[in-house]
């Protein structure tokens, strides 16, 4: 693949090469080039966040002058640049801000988390006939042991053996060494994504 | 001031990077790749392969979901692989009457995703038919991104949905509602508990390190193939240090 821009590939692959070298040996001059440089990550994460608001409102204003749901799209950006506006006034911490994350955006999250609860469910019940075969017998299984073991059932509270000896050797034994499996190999695959980023391989930021 | 051991282990650390790396430069030249003839077949990636030639056929829209990885975290390498593929399936759709949309959850994988976009249609030659809008931020909290993508993939009929990024159990509402009759999800994450999500929820789910091949199985760049069977290389190997260091232990040879 032809590089079209290779000043920005080396300011990169420098950059990486610098961060992990003080990631490694922490010597004043490595740790000190690391910091500055994450500390310019975060500041450009942050204006980041403000293009991405920007972004969110471009999109949801061409919905509006389409009229294509335009409704969600007003109320989105309403309650986007309102809540933004407000913060700047009284800043982040302030009690109007405390109040509309605690009376908005929680309240949501815990209807959107119940609702996950209900899709969960149903999505384990229709796996097998989905993907048929023994893993998702297995995991519909384990999914109910668990279950039954998590919670005390009206009048008969916690179930014997299940709940005291079924489901934590379940979570410690077979899910931990699973899990740690699994880790493994993304830890493996974000040091073959990171080096092919430093290599110049792979360009996120553009060719 | 570096202590001893934290030294030797900051050395063995960045022997396992430079190995690693020095690898994936090698293998390419000892054995000539083969662009997808090497890969042990993935239901999952030879799905959104077919998917793909489907969506250039057929004139359907493809929906790539890169999570809301912050870029200083380790855990946006999920998001990277899923911005190298969706270069592949934006290049390849540019053409399409429906071409591909990405969708971000941090404004830093919004403007990345831009990018892509760009830049796939630039390697097109189809500078022209970009529009920024194909890449877009959905929203900013988990559940807002959620419930964003979700409509970006119906609003926008996508008939096919890759997830690759940084999720939570949101993803699950995420694939519920991205399913359809004639749809394909296929999701992968670096979060265990949103893979075993995406276990039950995701027509095909990517488990483990399988989120990490999809550029291989796209053939979204050179390095991808040799990355993945230096992946399998050091897995080998860690599994065969494992097992000998539990041997060792039970031999009673290690304190």
């Amino acid at each position: 693949m032809k590089m079209k821009s290779p000043l920005a590939t080396a300011v990169a692959m420098a950059v990486g090469l610098v961060v992990l070298f003080g990631y490694f040996f922490p010597l004043p001059v490595f740790t000190g080039l690391r910091t500055l440089l994450l500390q310019w990550a975060l500041i450009l994460a942050g204006t980041a966040l403000f293009v991405g608001m920007v972004n969110l409102s471009q999109y949801h204003w061409a919905q509006i002058r389409n009229r294509r749901k335009p409704l969600g799209s007003l109320v989105v950006m309403i309650s986007l640049w309102l809540t933004f506006a407000l913060a700047l006034y009284a800043s982040p911490a302030s009690a109007p801000i405390q109040w509309l994350f605690n009376a908005i955006i929680v309240p949501t999250s815990v209807a959107l988390l119940g609702l996950l609860a209900f899709t969960l469910a149903y999505a384990a019940v229709r796996l097998p006939r989905r993907r048929p075969g023994l893993m998702a017998v297995l995991f519909l299984g384990t999914a109910v042991l668990i279950m039954l073991g998590a919670v005390a059932l009206p009048g008969m509270g916690m179930l014997p053996f299940i709940g005291d000896t079924l489901r934590p050797w379940l979570a410690q034994v077979p899910a931990a060494a699973g899990a740690r499996g699994i880790l493994l190999g993304v830890a493996l695959g974000t040091v073959a994504t990171g080096l092919r980023i430093l290599l110049g391989s792979d360009r996120p930021y553009g060719e | 001031m570096i202590s001893l051991s934290s030294g030797i282990l900051s050395i063995v650390g960045l022997a396992f990077v430079v190995l690693f790396g020095l690898l994936m430069v090698v293998l390419p030249v000892i054995k000539r790749p083969r662009p997808g003839r090497d890969l042990r077949p993935l239901r999952a990636l030879t799905r959104l392969r077919h998917a793909l030639s489907l969506t250039v056929e057929a004139g359907t829209r493809f929906h790539i979901s890169l999570g809301r990885g912050e870029i200083t975290h380790p855990r946006t390498a999920s998001a990277f692989v899923g911005l190298s593929a969706a270069h592949r399936l934006v290049e390849a759709t540019a053409i399409s009457d429906r071409p591909a949309i990405i969708t971000a959850g941090t404004g830093p994988l919004g403007i990345l995703a831009r990018s892509t976009l760009h830049s796939a249609y630039a390697t097109g030659a189809q500078t022209n038919r970009y529009r920024p809008a194909y890449g877009r931020v959905t929203g900013l909290t988990p559940f807002a991104y959620a419930a964003g993508a979700m409509l970006a993939a119906r609003d926008d009929a996508a008939a096919a949905n890759f997830l690759s990024g940084s999720f939570g159990a949101e993803v699950a509402l995420m694939a519920d509602g991205m399913a359809g009759e004639d749809t394909l999800t296929v999701g992968g994450t670096d979060s265990v508990a949103a893979q075993a999500v995406l276990y039950a929820a995701a027509d095909e789910p990517l488990i483990g390190e399988e989120v990490f091949a999809s550029g291989a199985y796209l053939n979204a760049g050179a390095l991808h193939g040799t990355s993945l069977l230096t992946q399998d290389i050091f897995r080998w190997l860690l599994i065969l240090a494992i097992v000998g260091g539990a041997i060792v232990k039970m031999l009673g040879v290690l304190p």
